[in-house]
């Protein structure tokens, strides 16, 4: 390690000002703090000092991904296999998906970095993280037959539209990866909805055997999914890469609330939110997409993902506590809603979020400015 | 002298879609193939130059508390008379304009002209800066219409272009966010951005 610091060191000045290769600092910069700790510390003011700070935070995310990522693999070659009638060990099953899995993920981190390290060069910005997260994401949640020339156009739209024109990383109000979802879903729809999408055909490319999601078959008026509520949790059914898996999601939970990352407010006020509109629906009764227990909307499609690794992306979401509770309600009762009750979208998860991301900053200045009016009174009480 | 850079100006200067941000309603709605945008620009051209030179000849007889209607009036004319034409001569591209033609009534750039610039200047000149705004909002509507229409649809002006080059057969595919009004909303950002980094 003292070799690779000294290394660092010596080659910092071409990097520095006025060096041979100043223009690329913040690349260099990137990667030096990818490897050590920046020790340069804040001198003026008092400032909260904590071990963990972007990075270290970006890297938790991605670790409370992989759960769901390693489960999504494995699930891709088990549909696969199901799909196509043959006998496929646990390995195959997993290397099947790791081999479709790659090429997303790579085009994913190569469009993305280089657009992300583009603008911070030219605007002589530090690197963000943000990205780490954001790549890996994008891939987890689109079909596994999505070409890569969507994936990389989709990739690039939601860093320069969703992200940089506003200024990078931490000044977005959307959620980058859902505006690459998004884009895809609109702009591609024939890729990203429909029966035959889901379930890759072979070892590369976009041929794709046909077969309905649990949210296609209730859409097409189904009384229940065909998978059972445990196959729904554990996740063996079809849908987006890594998003089936109700429990790999849940570990993955755990850990971002044991490290306090994401915020339980959020998570936990977003099943409450979309529960309640499930019951509701419950009551009402029309239909049998209605009459479905509204247990089964946790379980399927992408509202698990959504709430746990989308919904509560820090940036995006309410910063204010009583915010989070409205934001959070508001996701799950959207995505609920947007499920049973339009017939154009079978998931409600992606535009729900899309859209409380845009009311966020209401909500919270709703929130400090009812605050705001209560210690006004009080203090104006305190004067009598 | 004067004159000619009253026309060029709006082009890119002082364009009304970009820089005065006006117009903006229309050239969502009419973008989405070429031929549309095409016919909407001359339309809307025509209408800002007269309405200009005709408001900007009667300006000293126009009682200043009642020159909106006065200029409504004008300007609604005008608009009624390029209906009529388009529905003579072109009547499949009025269908698809529908009421944004009659709309033009509403355009700011129309009033916004007026206003700023025929009430207080003689006519030429206000012919000009008509003709100057008109062009300058029907650049960005072309292109809008050929970038939209292009990766939208696959076509220009109804031609095959990406059929003919042979994209579909590499598994190109045709963008359906580019048919919807958004994505001319983020063109037109995007066009801003571009104009105001070229000036720094």
């Amino acid at each position: 390690m003292n070799g690779l610091r000294r290394y660092i060191d010596k080659i910092k000045p071409t990097f520095s000002e006025g060096g041979k290769l100043a223009w690329l600092q913040s690349t260099f910069e990137a990667f030096e703090t990818f490897l050590f700790t920046p020790n340069s510390v804040t001198r003026r003011g008092s400032h909260i000092r904590d071990a963990v700070d972007m990075k270290r935070s970006m890297i938790t995310v991605v670790i409370a991904l992989m759960p769901a990522l390693l489960f999504g693999m494995w699930n891709i070659g088990h549909q696969w296999a199901a799909a196509s009638g043959q006998q496929a060990s646990f390995w195959l099953c997993f290397v099947f998906g790791l081999v479709r899995m790659l090429p997303l993920i790579a085009v994913s981190y190569i469009v993305g970095l280089t657009i992300e390290f583009a603008f911070a060069q030219v605007r002589h910005h530090e690197v963000n993280e943000g990205f780490l997260v954001t790549g890996l994401i994008i891939p987890m949640i689109v079909p596994v037959t999505t070409p890569l020339w969507q994936l990389a156009l989709a990739v690039a739209f939601a860093v320069v539209i969703g992200k940089e024109v506003f200024g990078g990383t931490g000044m977005n109000f959307l959620n980058p990866a859902l505006v690459a979802r998004a884009f895809l879903f609109f702009a591609y729809p024939t890729h990203m909805s429909g029966d035959s999408v889901w379930t890759a055909a072979k070892w590369w490319g976009t041929d794709a055997i046909a077969g309905a999601t649990p949210l296609g078959e209730m859409m097409g008026g189904s009384i229940r999914p065909t998978a059972s509520l445990l196959d729904l949790f554990v996740g063996t059914t079809a849908g987006s890469t890594c998003e089936t898996s109700a429990i790999a999601i849940l570990l993955g939970a755990l850990i971002l609330l044991g490290s306090g990352i994401a915020s339980w407010r959020t998570m936990l006020s977003i099943f409450i939110g979309g529960g309640a509109m499930g019951l509701v629906f419950n009551l009402i009764g029309a239909n049998s997409y209605m009459q479905l227990p509204f247990y089964y909307h946790y379980v399927m499609g992408g509202f698990m993902f959504g709430a746990v690794f989308m919904a509560t992306d820090p940036v995006t979401s309410a910063q204010t506590n009583a915010g989070k509770w409205i934001y959070g309600l508001l996701v799950g009762l959207f995505a609920v809603l947007l499920r049973v009750v339009n017939p154009a979208y079978p998931e409600g998860m992606m535009l729900s979020i899309l859209l409380m991301n845009c009311f966020a900053p209401l909500i919270d200045h709703c929130v400090v400015a009812v605050n705001i009016g209560r210690r006004k009174k009080r203090w104006k009480e305190a004067q009598k | 002298m004067r004159n000619w850079k009253l026309i060029t100006m709006p082009f890119d200067k002082e364009n009304p879609i970009t820089v005065q941000v006006l117009g903006i309603c229309s050239c969502l709605a009419v973008t989405a193939q070429l031929k549309p945008a095409l016919v909407m620009a001359v339309s809307v051209t025509v209408v800002v130059a007269l309405a200009n030179l005709i408001i900007s000849i009667m300006r000293k007889s126009i009682p200043p508390r009642i020159r909106i209607i006065v200029q409504l009036v004008v300007v609604s004319t005008l608009v009624v008379l390029v209906d009529l034409f388009l529905k003579a001569f072109v009547y499949d591209v009025s269908k698809q304009l529908s009421v944004f033609v009659g709309l033009i009534i509403t355009n700011c750039i129309v009033m916004g002209r007026l206003e700023a610039f025929a009430m207080t200047n003689p006519p030429l000149p206000s012919l000009c800066d008509g003709i100057g705004n008109g062009l300058g909002y029907g650049i960005i509507l072309v292109a809008l219409g050929t970038v939209r229409e292009l990766f939208g649809s696959g076509t220009l002006l109804g031609y095959p272009v990406m059929e003919k080059i042979g994209a579909y057969n590499i598994g190109y595919e045709n963008n359906g966010l580019m048919i919807m009004p958004p994505m001319a909303l983020i063109l037109v950002g995007l066009i801003i951005w571009l104009q105001r980094s070229r000036k720094g």
